[in-house]
């Protein structure tokens, strides 16, 4: 346990879950603290003093009270409000969620520092909210990437399993992406070259690329990327399945 | 922790909702030290309400037949429905004394980091109502926060194609609450949803 006292810190809010009458427990990723679980008093009082700052896709600058068994939210001032744009398209709300949830699931430990996850979700929603990108594109970008900071970075060229340069045609989430031939396992897979392409771009961010591609190779990419996902959780996403795809 | 019985008992108050543990405790030696009739009375109505409570055939809100009061009500307007998450939604609505239509309980509302989907949710029987063309208009009453506006934004979309009117709770500023204190989204939402003042 941390030491007992006051601080401040920025954070996107996670989940929320209902807590005796009128309080919740918010799920945040912060910037210095990594995941964090605190409890927003009153919170679901029509007057209560936070109104909708601490509801999921919120990015707030916070101040929490660090109390013995759960810490306490005392102030929460909004620093972007993605979650108003986010709800308005289904689609976007579903996508968004997962992301929620694949940020909770990747920080494994509460209160170790993850601002690399941190800035990449608040970077996700920015995108996800702004609708200039298909969400199922931001979402699949979003999950690669995390995984990437995550330390679980997939090749989709070169071989993940001896580094021989690509392109490869054989795909297999257990031995880290693209494998050359000689290396493939048993039950890998063989996607389109396109989709180990866009792949590629929602790694580095390259959404010219990515915009260029078409649904079928997409959709494949999307398989893969959950795929790769699902294989490095214990337990799958509830939310994935959910997820509306374009 | 006490003995069998009494912890048993503190452990099933516990689980209720807004109930924390000290609660649990609290109601568990207010029933001990409470008059043995009251006590039979609390018993039998937990024991009535699962068994003579249903939902109604008709809108999922909670009933003693297989019809609610209000779907039995001649009096109510057939062409308009009202959606809402839950039960206690409508008791809420009604205290309003504003609506004179029928209502369909969602029976919650779409969260999917919970794993809730439209599938989980009362929306194939709200879909099939809405089908016999007797509805001109549909009012989205769920929740005025994050998932509640989704599953409007999703009802809205679905029934689209059948051309009816569709309108939103206007999700303003609670009533008693200063201005000022009103964050952003909510006070936003207030403009978004502001009527025409006839004087
Ligand atoms: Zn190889
Ligand atoms: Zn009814």
């Amino acid at each position: 346990m941390g030491p007992v006292g006051l601080y401040r810190d920025e954070g996107v809010v996670l989940r929320t879950q209902k807590l005796g009458e009128a309080d919740r427990i918010i799920t945040l990723l912060t910037r210095e603290h990594g995941r964090i679980r605190a409890v927003a008093k009153g919170v679901r009082r029509t007057k209560s003093k936070f109104g909708a700052r601490l509801e999921p896709f919120m990015h707030v600058d916070l101040q929490i009270y660090e109390g013995r068994s759960l810490d306490i939210v005392q102030q929460a001032e909004s620093l972007a409000t993605y979650g108003e744009r986010i709800c308005a398209d289904y689609g976007r709300y579903t996508a968004g969620t997962a992301m929620l949830e694949t940020a909770e699931r990747l920080t494994s430990e509460e209160n170790e520092p993850a601002v690399q996850h941190f800035l990449l979700l608040v970077g996700g929603l920015r995108t996800l909210a702004d609708g200039a990108q298909p969400a199922s594109l931001v979402l699949d970008a979003f999950l690669v990437r995390s995984l990437a900071v995550a330390g679980y970075a997939a090749s989709f060229e070169d071989c993940a399993q001896c580094a021989r340069p690509g392109p490869h045609s054989y795909f297999n989430v257990a031995a880290g992406g693209a494998v050359c031939p000689d290396c493939r396992p048993p039950g890998s897979v063989t996607p389109a070259a396109e989709t180990l392409v866009l792949l590629s771009a929602l790694l580095t961010g390259d959404w010219a690329a990515a915009g260029a591609s078409e649904a079928r190779h997409r959709r494949e990419a999307s398989g893969l990327a959950s795929a790769y996902l699902q294989w490095h959780l214990e337990r799958g996403l509830r939310s994935l399945p959910l997820v509306e795809r374009g | 922790m006490y003995e069998g019985v009494v912890q048993d008992l503190i452990d099933e108050l516990g689980r209720l909702p807004g109930v924390g543990p000290k609660g649990a405790q609290r109601i568990a030696f207010h029933l001990l030290a409470a008059d043995p009739t009251d006590v039979r009375r609390l018993v039998l109505a937990l024991t009535e309400v699962k068994e003579k409570v249903r939902f109604c055939k008709i809108c999922g809100n909670v009933a003693e037949d297989e019809l609610c009061r209000i779907c039995r009500d001649p009096r109510r307007d057939v062409a308009v429905i009202c959606v809402v998450e839950e039960s206690k939604d409508v008791v809420a609505i009604e205290k309003t004394r504003e609506y004179r239509g029928r209502y369909h309980v969602l029976g919650g509302a779409i969260s999917p980091i919970e794993g809730i989907g439209p599938d989980d949710l009362r929306v194939k029987e709200l879909m099939t109502r809405l089908a016999d063309g007797e509805i001109t208009e549909l009012i989205l009453a769920t929740d005025p926060n994050l998932e509640g506006e989704a599953t409007a934004t999703y009802l809205a979309r679905l029934v689209k194609p059948m051309g009816l009117r569709v309108t939103r709770l206007a999700s303003g500023l609670p009533v008693g609450g200063d201005l000022e204190y009103a964050d952003e989204v909510t006070l936003g939402r207030a403009f978004e949803g502001r009527r025409l003042l006839d004087v």
